[in-house]
């Protein structure tokens, strides 16, 4: 049976444009010391280090771990890096998690990171390969068509989406790592803002952020001794499909509703909207809130752009289940460390820790990502308790 | 402090380390039959013997059902819009002036849709389920490329209902 | 630890070029070929799928995405990649069944090393700002560490010539080597040196191709009624990036290893050592404390054909293969990655 383990340290930089203060290394370093601080230990209480990030071609270097090591004290221990696209900062995180479920660690640090600003993410997203047409037009041409589905489909509001864009930034401009601060944004500055991707807005996307994020896991017993208050893992899933096959559901794909399946079932979640006190959950486009509101089973099939509408995913409205307190990907996008933003924010809540973005008394959260093709799926569910 | 000491701690922000990398590029056994054709003028889709959908491109493998695909299919140049959106932020490298349609289609008789580019209607006037043709450049300037169509074109057939877009019909 | 089977392990032919074949085609036949063994229909009837690629090696970013069409993954599968040799993929599988999360996985790693020109792209693991802007390739800094045994005194060049000629010899047997044959040291020594002090044969060849694997609890094996080989230990290391910080002649993060994993606590017969380069085999040798009366790589080992990405859990494979085979009853398999040894992993492996 699995060991318990829980979250002890977080260690968050600051999101922006460019870090030009820092070399690569030098922001895993200060995202994982900071996680360390937090936890009250240093390098040497740290067995194992398990980095994430998504494609090698973001920074232009072929398996960075093996730099990073000197940088995250990890000379003569295990390191392990994990990489599965957009989803890499939660399946990291479920990774490193799974040292000390195993028994065989008792804790361990784990580090994501994105430093778009030292290459072109742009192009090494869409970089062309000979033999096919030259359309790929970023991530954003690629989920637009999908969104103009889920709308068709459901017939939702317009207003839907401009909503999201402004309620995730107003959410941010309360989190002072947010890249995006925001605070006077409006419903009109997000619809009169250029069109990218019809029907995608300028500020309806995510924007490309470098940082940096890290979290210290331990066992039960250490846990236990902690300084600060532990965020108990209540369950981890992953599921993945293929990018494209014949009657793929893309608008609510089946991996994600799955994977939102097996680990209610492990966290003895029944209703999501109800059980939860908050959820972080990778919306890198506005629309993808409703969209993942249905598909995790917090709103109705065709229901998700009501319940946002209504104001229920937002502190400022006082909603029941209040969603991306920390501004979310829409706020700030290190894209391998924004799936354990997201983990780690969650983490934060059930710890008490969130600062202005706290949800009052929050007891259990969800930690969500998703990469690829819509197609890769991790997640988590922190609580107070640990049963 | 001299000036030239205030220039020694001038801070060093980034340096400039470009990577050159060549490769030659394999497009797999699958993609350089499908590419193939395309010189030819031709649409061949691959369709699998377990599930019997119809891939186009093929990839060499039904992603469902993880089996390889070796059966070909010559497909018609006809598709149906599965979903669409209009491009208006200019992609590094890309020559085709924004703003422009970009399409899922799914061809006749094909179970899975490709991207390509839309033209010879008006942006505000493509939807969802409409009729389009492909429009081939001319061939002398046909490569082993899908550029060998230029766009696809509306055609003056009924809208297909979303929900039959590519669905495999009951044999 | 509680004790994992590993129930089958295919590997498919060391080719200088796999032509055409994408990552989709390489790795199909032999996850196809690894469930077959098994009598597992695809991915759905395994736990958990885990596999090691790197993008970089064909120059296409999210190279692992397009394996997954190969798995049969309709219904969504429990599936993981890393960004490493495949052989760190079954270290996670390895987390994964001891933590009680899963009875069984499939892994597999693939490499298709051939698009680009393999050295050179690695020189771009080094350190981005000092390293990696003077292009400094893998054979390059292999090429230092041999200078360094070679000054030393603790390895001639005819012990390296000596590494050639038993790999090439021991390949014979090896239906997937790319290099085989029989050739004495004397000759190899006659060879001009390539990146001095290294000759040409005492660098691995180029090779594509792909390597998948099955293991289970030893529950589940039995169940399945299929012979096995059991996982006994697993640990890996890795050690600093800075070629001044280390001694290039030892090897202690295999050291550490090797005592994690457990390889000293009985005689070992065989041992599938991940040397990229032939003086690398005396450094791992001594730092996995063998000795004489082990049969090192009797596969031929990666000097005979270097499957990147796949070749360590090729190692692993070769060693429980040999045991369920019977000719062995306890053996050891290392892995690597990085310039000149940087990270290292070792599997002790028993008879059921």
């Amino acid at each position: 049976m699995a060991e318990l383990a829980a979250v002890v340290g977080i260690g968050q930089t600051k999101y922006q444009t460019k870090h030009k203060d820092v070399s690569i290394a030098g922001l895993v370093r200060d995202a994982a010391f900071k996680a360390l601080q937090d936890a009250e230990l240093t390098w040497d209480d740290i067995d194992a280090v398990i980095v994430g990030k998504a494609p090698d071609m973001f920074e232009g270097m072929v398996m960075p771990e093996l730099y990073l090591t000197d940088a995250l004290g990890c000379n003569g221990k295990p390191m392990l890096r994990v990489h599965t696209a957009g989803s890499v900062g939660g399946s990291t995180a479920i990774v490193a998690a799974s040292y000390v479920q195993s028994g065989m660690f008792k804790r361990i640090l784990t580090v994501t990171y994105e430093k778009q600003s030292e290459s072109n993410a742009m192009w090494a997203l869409s970089n062309a390969q000979p033999f096919s047409p030259h359309l790929n037009a970023g991530a954003g041409g690629f989920f637009a068509p999908i969104i103009r589905e889920y709308m068709r489909r459901t017939q939702a509001s317009p207003e839907a989406g401009i909503k999201v864009a402004v309620k995730d930034r107003l959410h941010g401009a309360r989190n002072p790592l947010a890249h995006l601060q925001l605070p006077n944004i409006t419903m009109k500055e997000v619809e009169e803002s250029p069109m990218l991707w019809e029907p995608l807005r300028f500020l309806e996307s995510c924007p490309s952020s470098d940082g940096a994020c890290a979290l210290v896991i331990s066992n039960e017993e250490l846990a236990k001794q902690s300084p600060k208050k532990p965020a108990w893992i209540r369950g981890t899933a992953m599921r993945s499909e293929p990018t494209m096959y014949a009657g793929r559901e893309e608008v609510s794909p089946r991996a994600g509703i799955d994977c939102a399946k097996d680990v209610y079932a492990q966290a003895g979640v029944t209703n999501p909207r109800k059980d939860f006190d908050c959820a972080e959950v990778y919306v890198p486009f506005s629309w993808y809130e409703p969209m993942w509101l249905e598909n995790l089973g917090f709103a109705e099939k065709g229901e998700g752009w009501k319940m946002t509408l209504e104001g229920a995913t937002s502190l400022d409205d006082n909603g029941d289940i209040p969603w991306n307190c920390s501004g979310g990907v829409l706020s700030s996008n290190p894209i391998g460390a924004s799936g354990m933003i997201r983990f780690a924010e969650a983490a934060r809540q059930v710890r008490g820790d969130a600062g202005d973005h706290q949800v009052d008394g929050a007891k259990l959260a969800l930690g969500h990502a998703y990469g690829g093709g819509a197609q890769f799926f991790a997640m988590w569910v922190v609580g107070s308790e640990k049963a | 402090m001299s000036d030239a000491n205030k220039e020694a701690l001038e801070p060093i922000t980034g340096i400039e380390s470009p990577v050159y990398l060549d490769y030659n590029f394999t497009a797999g056994q699958a993609t350089a039959r499908f590419l193939t054709k395309v010189k030819e003028g031709k649409l061949v889709g691959q369709r699998c013997p377990s599930c019997r959908n119809v891939y186009i491109p093929p990839r060499g493998a039904c992603a469902a059902c993880g089996v390889a695909t070796n059966e070909e299919v010559e497909l018609p140049h006809k598709a149906t819009v599965q979903s669409f959106t209009i491009v208006y932020i200019p992609i590094p490298g890309n020559p085709i002036k924004p703003p422009y349609v970009i399409a899922n289609l799914v061809v006749d008789g094909a179970n899975i849709s490709f991207l390509h580019l839309l033209s010879e209607c008006k942006n505000e006037d493509v939807r969802i389920g409409m009729r389009v043709e492909a429009k081939w450049k001319d061939p002398s300037e046909w490569g082993f490329a899908m550029e060998n169509i230029q766009y696809f074109a509306p055609i003056d057939e009924p809208d297909v209902p979303a929900e039959e877009i590519g669905r495999l019909k009951d044999a | 630890m509680r004790d994992i089977a590993i129930v089958s392990f295919v590997q498919s032919d060391c080719v200088r070029d796999a032509g055409a074949r994408n990552e989709v085609e390489l790795i199909m036949p032999v996850v196809r070929k690894v469930l077959d063994n098994v009598g597992l229909e695809s991915a759905q009837n395994v736990d958990f799928t885990c596999s090691g690629s790197c993008d970089y090696l064909q120059g296409a970013a999210f190279a692992f995405v397009l394996g997954v069409d190969a798995l049969g993954a309709v219904p969504p599968i429990k599936e993981s990649h890393v960004e490493m040799d495949a052989a760190w993929a079954l270290y996670e599988a390895v987390l994964k069944i001891q933590s009680g999360q899963a009875e069984s996985a499939l892994l597999y790693g693939f490499g298709k090393s051939s698009p680009g020109e393999l050295p050179i792209v690695l020189s771009q693991q080094l350190d981005p700002y000092y390293l990696a802007p003077l292009w400094l390739d893998t054979v390059s800094s292999a090429a230092l560490q041999a200078r360094a045994m070679l000054d030393s005194g603790e390895i001639t060049e005819r012990e390296m010539a000596e590494v050639v000629a038993r790999s090439r010899k021991n390949a014979k047997s090896n239906p997937h080597a790319q290099l085989k044959g029989d050739v004495s040291a004397d000759e190899l020594l006659n060879e001009p040196t390539y990146l001095s002090p290294l000759r040409k044969h005492d660098c691995c060849p180029v090779s594509d191709g792909a390597c998948a694997m099955v293991i289970a609890t030893v529950e589940q094996a039995k169940k399945w009624g299929k012979p096995y080989a059991v996982l006994k230990g697993i640990d890996h290391r890795i050690e600093s990036a800075h070629f001044g910080a280390r001694d290039l002649t030892k090897s202690p993060s295999t050291e550490a290893a090797a005592k994690a994993a457990g390889v000293a606590n009985g005689p070992i017969d065989i041992a599938e050592i991940y040397a990229p380069f032939s003086h690398q085999e005396i450094i791992l040798k001594k730092a996995l404390g063998l000795g004489d009366d082990t049969v090192i790589n009797p596969s031929g080992g990666v000097l005979a054909g270097n499957l990147m990405m796949a070749s360590g859990l090729s190692r692993i494979g070769e060693v429980a293969m040999r045991i369920i085979n019977g000719e062995c009853k306890r053996g050891v398999a290392h892995a690597t990655s990085g310039h000149a040894l940087q990270q290292n992993l070792v599997a002790v492996l028993e008879g059921a």
